[in-house]
């Protein structure tokens, strides 16, 4: 389907399907008396941009750090790259973390180091590189992002929130990760912002051959840039699968989060785009 | 397809060919395997730099990435400016974007304005020397603010809000007891020994009396006292102040029409004006029972000795001046901390550094006070 899926042949270890990025099987993860969720099975595949949908407090964010080992569970088994990380060594593990690269929703940029130092530190910290390619590399990724050349010797509390978001996802790109983890990445960005933030997200998944998991809320950047939707609800994943799938559902929630005053007047506004410009919607890829 | 596409370290091998040397790359040329990446582009160089034309053959690289991209584009930019011709040969399609979105070009470092380091440090240190003079305005007119509030108050006895006063005297009060009590024991128990050790060679060590009396009511009791508060409850009080600030909460206060200084600020600095004197006593009768005990244990007087010393060592005033400067302490501390916490900025890091300074100045002030008071008692000989 896209690049990355020639550049690795054939799964490492662990028997899954070599498309299989993430799989998530009967998980179940609770703080307390309280389950969050109730044995939930998720796919992500290969060179695919997944966009996880949920209800406030249903957990969206804690599946995500449940997956990045931030949270403990309960039962169930979490395979990326077709590993346990909970059977991995601590070598292994990680090497299996470098391989993924995290957006925070807040950045999570480090507030003592430049936006150009916050890129350089898993290189530094990593990697064995000369100070001259690390500033190369650097100023590359900046410019990846869509960042000015100026932006590299600043600190965090200078940028504005559109310019976090992309200077974190410049470090979340540090060292190639095959994987990368959206939290939210268009809260916060004004509708044009996020749009150029959606676009940015669609054009690196494609020059980098990454596969892509995003939570978010945003229903724009589920037409726009997602591949497949899974939406969260009740700690189980109710619906997987291509936008379209997910509309048809009789799911209530489903109902209610696409067909509600904001999804369905996004979904008209779509309709109407496409009959105008006689173009395949942007969803079907 | 020439070579199959293998995992395994970036390299570089040489096979001539007729119109000039082919040199075929293989493995993962990926941040992976860090130095040995750099290496290997340094020897594409070396390899190619004699000839005049040379082949760069991709067939065998497994995987590449913007590093091992941007590092084959570096040597292909080296040997151009050598003369050298570069052709890539059997360049992957997703290979190919990459290389394209890693092409090479020169970034330019933006330059900050060199300036003279001399220059710098006068102007850093007028800029502190302004900055204390308009700290010490600002302070001035949150006085003078704070006064108007309590006067508003006053004559609004309504809005007075004897709750959170009460709520506040038992943070800052009532839950300071026992480490006040603790550090004005061991204090006063130090400079008991410490005065008859040291007066003993004199033989005059009852003397140890009228120095623990003296010492502990007029300076030590006070002093303490209120390093401790500014390092306990002022900290507080500009923490808790400063995160309201930073959630906006204080603004919403304002919005509705009521006075962040009414609200938050006068119950928090009225409870310090009553608790410090209220503690600054407790801590005179600690430390003086600490110098007791030490004097009894170790200096041999008895407890009946120590009181009738001690009675004739002190008058009246001497308990007095401790306890006169108690309140002015407190609204030093409470002023200070109210004022930091309402300076805080939208960050977390500020509101760090507005703590620090809050306890840092606070601490400066009631010594610098207790100088002021210690010249103002001697000239009007109390």
């Amino acid at each position: 389907m896209t690049s990355l899926a020639t550049f690795e042949n054939g799964a490492r270890a662990g028997g899954e399907s070599p498309d299989v990025v993430i799989s998530v099987r009967d998980l179940v993860v609770g703080f307390g008396d309280k389950i969050v969720m109730k044995g939930l099975d998720l796919e992500v595949y290969r060179g695919e941009v997944l966009g996880f949908v949920g209800g406030s407090g249903q957990g969206k964010s804690v599946l995500t750090r449940a997956i990045l080992g931030l949270v403990p569970t309960r039962a169930g088994v979490i395979r990326v790259f077709g590993q346990d990380r909970d059977k991995l060594a601590p070598a292994e593990r990680r090497a299996l973390e470098q391989r993924w690269g995290v957006l925070f929703q807040n950045g999570a940029l480090f507030s003592g180091l430049t936006v150009k130092q916050n890129i350089q530190m898993p290189m530094r910290e990593m990697r064995d590189l000369s100070q001259g390619l690390m500033d190369e590399l650097a100023m590359l990724k900046i410019e990846l992002v869509g960042l000015a050349p100026d932006a590299a010797d600043k600190f965090p509390s200078e940028l504005s929130g559109g310019m976090v978001k992309r200077a974190a996802l410049a470090r979340a790109l540090a060292l190639d990760p095959e994987l990368v983890f959206l939290d939210e990445p268009t809260s916060g960005l004004d509708p044009i912002g996020a749009a150029e933030f959606d676009e940015l997200i669609g054009t690196l998944q494609k020059t980098l051959g990454l596969t892509v998991f995003m939570v978010t809320h945003d229903l724009d950047s589920l037409y726009s840039i997602c591949d497949r939707v899974a939406a969260l609800a009740e700690g189980r994943v109710i619906a997987a699968g291509p936008l379209e799938t997910l509309l048809a559902s009789d799911h209530p929630w489903l109902r209610a989060y696409f067909h509600g005053v904001r999804g369905g007047r996004l979904r008209a506004a779509r309709a109407e785009q496409e009959d105008e410009e006689w173009k395949p919607a942007p969803t079907t890829r | 397809m020439t070579a199959e596409a293998m995992h395994g370290p970036p390299a570089v091998a040489r096979a001539p060919a007729a119109d000039g040397p082919r040199l075929a790359l293989s493995g993962d040329w990926t941040l992976e395997a860090s130095p040995l990446l750099e290496e290997q582009e340094r020897r594409i160089i070396e390899e190619a730099r004699r000839g005049r034309f040379v082949a760069i053959d991709l067939a065998g690289v497994s995987r590449l990435d913007t590093a091992g991209a941007w590092l084959i584009n570096r040597a292909r930019r080296e040997l151009a400016r050598a003369d050298v011709a570069v052709a890539l040969e059997h360049v992957r399609p997703e290979h190919s974007i990459l290389l394209e979105e890693a092409h090479y070009r020169v970034f330019e470092a933006p330059r900050r304005p060199r300036t003279n380091p001399i220059v710098d440090l006068l102007a850093d240190l007028g800029e502190s020397m302004a900055g204390g003079v308009r700290e010490f305005v600002r302070g001035v007119a949150f006085l003078g603010e704070f006064v108007a509030t309590l006067g508003f108050v006053a004559a609004h006895p309504i809005r007075f809000r004897l709750t959170s006063l009460i709520a506040q005297m038992e943070l800052i009060g009532f839950r300071s007891v026992p480490i006040i009590v603790l550090i004005n024991l061991l204090v006063g128990a130090i400079v008991a020994q410490q005065g008859i050790f040291q007066l003993l060679k004199f033989g005059a060590s009852s003397y140890t009396v009228s120095l623990i009396g003296i010492l502990v009511l007029r300076e030590l009791g006070v002093l303490l006292t209120s390093i401790m508060i500014a390092g306990r409850s002022g900290s507080a009080i500009t923490a808790e102040i400063g995160s309201m600030k930073m959630r906006e909460e204080i603004d919403a206060l304002r919005v509705m029409g009521l006075s962040p200084i009414e609200v938050l600020i006068a119950p928090r600095v009225l409870a310090l004006v009553v608790s410090l004197p209220i503690l600054t006593f407790i801590a005179d009768m600690a430390a003086l029972f600490g110098g007791l005990l030490v004097s009894w244990w170790y200096g041999g007087i008895s407890p009946v000795a120590f009181m009738s010393l001690l009675k004739e060592a002190i008058a009246m005033n001497t308990f007095l001046v401790g306890m006169i400067k108690a309140p002015f302490m407190a609204l030093v501390i409470g002023l200070i901390a109210a004022m930091d916490g309402l300076a805080t900025k939208g960050s977390a890091e500020s509101l760090g550094l507005q703590v620090t300074s809050s306890v840092v100045k606070s601490i400066f002030m009631v010594i610098v006070m207790d100088g002021l008071f210690a010249i103002f008692f001697a000239s009007i000989d109390y």
